[in-house]
């Protein structure tokens, strides 16, 4: 299981460099949400894989019984991916402004913060 | 106990909540205002804590570390806090004569008081994933100030530093998780130990590279700025002060803190990278403001010149050179967030900070042309001034264990920083207005002008005092170096003293 997810981990780190080196500001943008999955993915690989029960604390004992999944990596991996939702939301929201006010997501015609010198 | 290490975040999340119900109305920055003063005074009282404790620990609804969120604050995170509320302050009562109503109302206090409340928390934390998520804070109510009002130059700035930001906090994540993976811990404190008695010390050192890369970005240096003159420059001028003086060097705080707590098995490697990084980050940032003809930029370039210090501090990693560190952490805070408050009044007066167009305030307003001389002398490092024994310290660290080139490059990169001041003062300040007019103080209302003379000032005044009598900040940040190389302190009271 754990070589399965490193090999997508993979996977999606090289599908995320590949849109992250396009000049649009979209593709880019995919390319951050593949990678943002794929730090989840490695963060959740991180609490060992194991064929477990929920970790619940039955009813009058202080311990789960017998074998149970990590609990701890789900919750960072579900604060990650809320985090990380609210975040591509905002750059989507901004991706659209920029496109509204700019009218090209090309990142090289984009020299309104740093006008090219010989352009003036 | 407690209280103490909560109140400082507390306070400007409670500010933040309030200001954005009073953003309509005036009321909102006397609300900022007041939030401010109260932050200023809790982390204050943190302070006293701190000096009177050593260190200071809160386990968060009472889960044992390393189970639970903790806070903790040593030497370091204090003076950081209780800097931050000071930068908070100065801004929040120039934001009176500079945010418009446009701005407040989009607002502008909220994201504000959120963005201090994050690099306060940053600074407080003991626990790893906790940072990461105060980072998230802090970066997104920087995204919101930075393209709040939606001027061209903004989005187009705002789009290279959400990107390159985002990918740096990716970074950091897949760090985290790696090293939970070999750990299991997420706590500082615990991580300190668990770090030290891991198996696999290379994969270690690998995971130790990918927080240097996430924190380099937060941090700028080189080669991962680029982000940082590409947008510092188009803000308000209140909120490119704050970004200036707090933004980076929670990234440099975030850098100390892990590299002298938990990655120090193999110093060897990972100090020698940051030597070079900090030289190398120095360099380019002291030449790429020398390139530059706008005010804002030149003094963005040099934010990146003056990480190179700070890192430097760290990466020698002897008493000496850390104490340097410190000290000039909290020099650098108060100059560069004070030089930005200048910018924005000499655009005020003069109508630009395209160094070519404006002219004449020294003739004019031989006032704030004294309080620019005293930060940019003191960024230069010019005794009497603070960054005067900022450099002092670093470079005679760097002298005592015989890293001639690196103390050669430090002082060369101070001469080339006199270089940008003299060209920002000749330029701004004595060259005449090319367009004939006086840029005089009365060019503007006393209701805008002195709200935001009074944070310069005030910011003047502790540049000077520090240069001036520099033994007690001295001693602070000798015992918040000690701190830092000897962790002890700082695991016992997280973890509580152990069998």
């Amino acid at each position: 299981m754990e070589a399965l997810t490193a090999l997508l981990v993979g996977v999606l780190v090289a599908a995320s460099v590949y849109l992250m080196l396009a000049r649009n500001f979209l593709r880019f943008l995919f390319g951050l949400i593949l990678l943002s999955n794929a730090a989840n993915l490695v963060i959740f690989a991180s609490g060992r894989m194991t064929l477990g029960a929920p970790a619940l604390v039955p009813y009058g004992m202080d311990t789960p019984d017998g074998v149970v999944g990590n609990a701890l990596p789900q919750a960072l991996v579900l604060t990650a991916i809320v985090i990380g939702f609210g975040l591509l939301a905002f750059t989507l929201a901004l991706a659209f402004e920029a496109y509204r006010r700019l009218r090209t997501l090309d990142t090289d015609k984009m020299n309104d913060a740093e006008p090219r010198e010989d352009a003036k | 106990m407690s209280w103490l290490l909560v109140l400082p975040i507390a306070i400007p999340f409670a500010t933040a909540v309030f200001a954005y119900l009073a953003r309509a109305s005036a009321a909102g920055r006397w609300i900022s205002l007041g939030g401010s003063v109260a932050s200023l005074l809790a982390s204050s009282a943190l302070m006293v804590g701190v000096l009177r404790e050593g260190v200071i620990a809160a386990q968060m609804s009472s889960w044992d570390a390393p189970f639970g969120i903790t806070l903790v604050s040593d030497y370091l995170s204090a003076v950081m806090v209780v800097i931050t509320a000071i930068t908070g302050l100065a801004t929040a009562i120039y934001a009176f004569g500079e945010i418009s109503e446009r701005l407040e109302k989009l607002g502008y206090h909220a994201l504000f008081q959120t963005l201090i409340a994050g690099v306060t928390g940053a600074f407080l934390t003991g626990d790893l994933f906790n940072l990461y998520v105060w980072f998230e804070v802090m970066l997104i109510a920087s995204f919101g100030l930075l393209v709040l009002g939606g001027s061209r130059a903004q989005l187009d700035a705002g789009i290279r530093y959400v990107a390159l930001n985002l990918v740096s906090t990716i970074v950091f994540l897949a760090g985290i998780g790696l090293l939970y993976g070999v750990t299991g811990t997420l706590n500082m404190a615990d991580l300190s130990e668990a770090v030290a008695q891991a198996e696999n010390q290379n994969l270690i050192t690998v995971i130790a590279i990918l927080f240097m890369i996430g924190f380099g970005v937060k941090a700028a240096v080189f080669p991962l700025f680029f982000w940082l003159p590409a947008s510092y420059h188009t803000p308000s001028f209140a909120v490119s002060a704050v970004f200036a003086g707090l933004l980076t060097k929670v990234g440099v705080y975030a850098l100390m803190r892990m590299f002298t707590l938990v990655f120090v098995g193999d110093v060897a490697f990972t100090h020698e990278i940051l030597i070079w990084v900090s030289a190398l980050t120095m360099v380019t940032g002291v030449l790429g403001a020398a390139a530059q003809t706008d005010f804002r930029k030149i003094l963005s370039f040099h934010i990146i010149s003056q990480i190179g210090y700070m890192v430097l501090g760290l990466a020698l990693y002897t008493p000496l050179a850390l104490m340097g560190g410190v000290f000039y952490l909290v020099h650098h805070i108060i100059v560069k967030a004070n030089l930005f408050l200048v910018s924005g009044v000499a655009k005020k007066l003069t109508g630009s900070t395209d160094l070519n167009r404006i002219g004449g305030l020294y003739k004019s307003s031989p006032f704030l042309a004294a309080l620019f001389i005293i930060p940019a002398f003191s960024l230069a490092g010019f005794p009497p001034l603070s960054g005067f024994w900022a450099k002092y310290l670093i470079v005679k660290a760097a002298l005592e264990i015989d890293a001639w080139f690196i103390a050669f490059v430090a002082l060369v990169v101070g001469l080339l920083t006199i270089f940008s001041m003299t060209k920002i003062w000749g330029m701004a300040f004595w060259k005449p207005h090319p367009d004939g007019i006086d840029p005089e103080p009365a060019r503007i209302s006393p209701a805008v002008y002195w709200p935001m003379m009074i944070p310069i000032i005030g910011l003047a005044i502790m540049t000077v005092v520090i240069g001036l009598m520099p033994e007690p900040f001295v001693q602070f940040a000798e015992i918040a170096a000690m701190q830092l190389l000897e962790p002890d302190a700082y695991v016992t009271t997280v973890l509580g003293v152990r069998p």
